[in-house]
């Protein structure tokens, strides 16, 4: 069974929200990441989302724009990447892992060598931001044929009919984006995402999870009311970002992880 | 509904949250495309408000001092603001008006799309920002003075390399935010799934005319049509007249830029790699990761990494062919046009008349090249003065 159905069906057994966190691959480099993974899961994260630096990333605000270039910078490769989840195996970390991409790093690299060599370096699921329902055919077969999911995500802007249509085979968990916007910390999140989740919950037939903008342990708590976990990206990422040090940054991460964990 | 495939090219390859967006403006241009009303008040501003049809002029002197196939030039540089764009930006504000959409915005490289956008905003009543990189504000000053009399907001994008794919990207990241009340005016043949269609259904209007014309003035079609290439629109403007005239020969023009050899260009279909960048798939200058790579042209409106996907299906399916023309050949060309013909053509359009200086004198007194001339140079002086020295200094121009 894939490690993100286990996950879920843990958190779900244990009345607990799924705390989902977003991290920035190679920002400042692999092995500070590496570090922060293994940190972070201790400290309470369940699903990792390892974000695949792009050149372009159309749908990022600066926070994750920023740590891109750094992480490009550092000379951080998808290769790179799956050695890194192969390391994180070996040593007997078990959380899911999700990798976070644009299209053109996975199309350029294979989707049929990707899924495989992703699968066997103990990569769960992918979720390809500028991958929507209508072209998602180029992709699924060959990560399903890997026991990898392919994440769905719905925006505020999705109808429920075009929800039904898009969730209808959904596999893993579904990625609710709770802000009409790019990803990045907010201060306030929108009245109508109750509404929004509710909507979606109702037409998922996996767990659902909220993200874009969640920033604070009081939202996350508010956004999990109504969802099956939360995700936490651009408020971890500017953390590492801010930090003088790799080690300074993954303290600050892990304090804030154990400070999300702890309401959910 | 369509998810406008050229072969294995093209699509909608964007975020979900524009999914709704895309398939609203879809529906809308479906319907106006047939919609007689539409069509006449477009055609009624392309005749009294943009001044067309643009001549289709035989350029003797050209010619004569090149000695071969007759020049004929379709002049789109006399378009109100100065350059094919404003064909495709009133088409879309037309369209961004009857969805009830405020706000338009754009992303522009040389400044035209910008300032034809910021014009069509200012005759419609529409709020206009226009995305534009601070290497391009820099390159084009003249261009972003015209976008703010007019009434638009210049936003400056400072990621990346601040030229044209980088205003792309952050007009994107705006529309996802904004995609309820604001309406994306992309100016190319590029972008998801309806943008390339809708671009060309609106600059077809370059092919239809010329097509026309010169059946007119020689009684027979050309044989050979050649535009410039950046993301594609005023070649695929023209060859939309031509595609079902299996003898009259396409040929796109990419930047050279410092020459093919030195990756230092932005000839995306000559580089022959695919890739997804801006919504669709198409020929993407890329490194071995995939990482998009930096563009370099002399002239801003072709520095882009990408190619729309139609351009990108001819090439494969061998209906049209795409040639280089690199820094040091385009101002060669921009100065042989201005003595001899005494028209002063934009650096984009430059490279267009580089490919018929270098065609012309193999072919015979009886053939016959169309050029589109998609724009005029006076925004480009600046640049001209600059890339001279730069190319003197490096003993590529004399």
């Amino acid at each position: 069974m894939n490690r993100i159905d286990t996950t879920f069906a843990d958190c779900q057994a244990k009345g607990r929200k799924a705390l989902v966190m977003f991290v920035s691959a190679g920002d400042p480099n692999l092995a500070a990441t590496e570090q922060l993974i293994r940190e972070i899961v201790a400290a309470g994260t369940d699903v990792v989302e390892i974000g695949v630096p792009f050149s372009d990333p159309m749908a990022d605000g600066p926070t994750i724009q920023e740590a891109s270039q750094r992480a490009l910078a550092s000379g951080t490769t998808l290769r790179g990447i799956l050695a890194m989840v192969k390391r994180l195996r070996a040593s007997g970390i078990t959380a899911p892992f999700v990798l976070f991409s644009y299209y053109n790093v996975l199309f350029r690299y294979g989707m049929k060598a990707l899924a495989a060599d992703a699968a066997a370096a103990g990569v769960d699921g992918m979720l390809v931001v500028d991958v929507p329902y209508e072209e998602m055919g180029e992709i699924l077969p060959d990560l399903t044929a890997n026991g990898l999911h392919l994440i769905r995500l719905v925006a505020p802007t999705t109808s429920d009919e075009r929800a039904r249509k898009i969730l209808a085979d959904a596999t893993g968990f579904v990625y609710t984006i709770t802000v009409t916007g790019v990803t990045g910390a907010r201060s306030e999140l929108p009245v109508e995402l109750s509404d929004l989740l509710v909507r979606m919950r109702q037409a998922s037939p996996v767990p659902v999870v909220a993200g874009f903008g969640i920033s604070s342990p009081e939202q996350a708590k508010l956004v999990a009311k109504e969802a099956d976990g939360v995700v936490v990206g651009s408020a971890l990422v500017k953390r590492m970002g801010q930090a003088r040090t790799p080690a300074e940054g993954i303290a600050d991460c892990v304090a804030f992880v154990q400070s999300l964990a702890a309401v959910l | 509904m369509g998810t406008g495939h050229y072969g294995i090219y093209g699509g909608q390859y964007v975020a979900e949250t524009l999914m709704p967006a895309l398939h609203e403006l879809t529906g809308v241009f479906e319907q106006a495309k047939t919609d007689s009303a539409f069509l006449a008040e477009f055609e009624g501003y392309l005749r009294d408000y943009v001044g067309r049809e643009s001549p289709l002029y035989f350029a003797q002197r050209l010619s004569e001092h090149l000695g071969g196939a007759k020049i004929y030039l379709k002049r789109e540089d006399l378009n109100h603001t100065g350059a094919h764009k404003v064909n495709n930006t009133l088409g879309q504000a037309l369209l961004a008006k009857r969805m009830g959409k405020p706000r338009v915005i754009a992303e522009t490289g040389a400044g035209m799309h910008g300032v034809a956008t910021a014009t069509v905003a200012a005759l419609l009543g529409l709020k206009c920002e226009v995305f534009m990189g601070t290497e391009d504000i820099h390159r084009q000053a003249p261009n972003v003075q015209r976008m703010k009399v007019l009434g638009a907001t210049v936003v400056p994008v400072d990621s990346g390399q601040g030229t044209l794919k980088d205003a792309m990207n952050e007009a994107l990241r705006n529309w996802v935010a904004t995609v309820r009340d604001t309406f994306y005016v992309i100016g190319t043949v590029a972008g998801p799934h309806p943008y390339p269609e809708m671009v060309k259904f609106f600059q077809s209007v370059i092919g239809t005319e010329a097509r026309r014309q010169i059946l007119e003035k020689e009684g027979r079609l050309p044989d050979e049509v050649i535009a410039c290439v950046g993301g594609g629109s005023n070649a695929m403007g023209i060859f939309a007249g031509f595609l079902d005239d299996a003898a009259v020969r396409l040929i796109g023009v990419e930047a050279g830029g410092d020459g093919l050899a030195t990756g230092r260009h932005a000839a995306s279909i000559n580089a022959k790699q695919v890739g997804i960048l801006h919504g669709n798939k198409t020929y993407l200058m890329q490194d071995a990761d995939g990482q998009v790579q930096l563009t370099h042209s002399v002239s801003a409106g072709l520095d882009y990494p990408g190619v729309g996907p139609e351009h990108a299906h001819l090439n494969d399916i061998g209906r049209a062919q795409y040639t280089v023309i690199d820094d040091p050949d385009a101002i060669r060309a921009f100065d042989l046009l201005c003595r001899t013909e005494g028209i002063i053509p934009a650096l984009e359009s430059a490279h267009a008349v580089a490919e018929a200086v270098r065609r012309a004198p193999t072919m015979g007194s009886d053939q016959i090249l169309v050029v589109n001339l998609s724009g005029r140079g006076d925004k480009d002086m600046e640049n001209v003065a600059e890339a001279r020295v730069r190319l003197r200094a490096a003993g590529k121009l004399d």
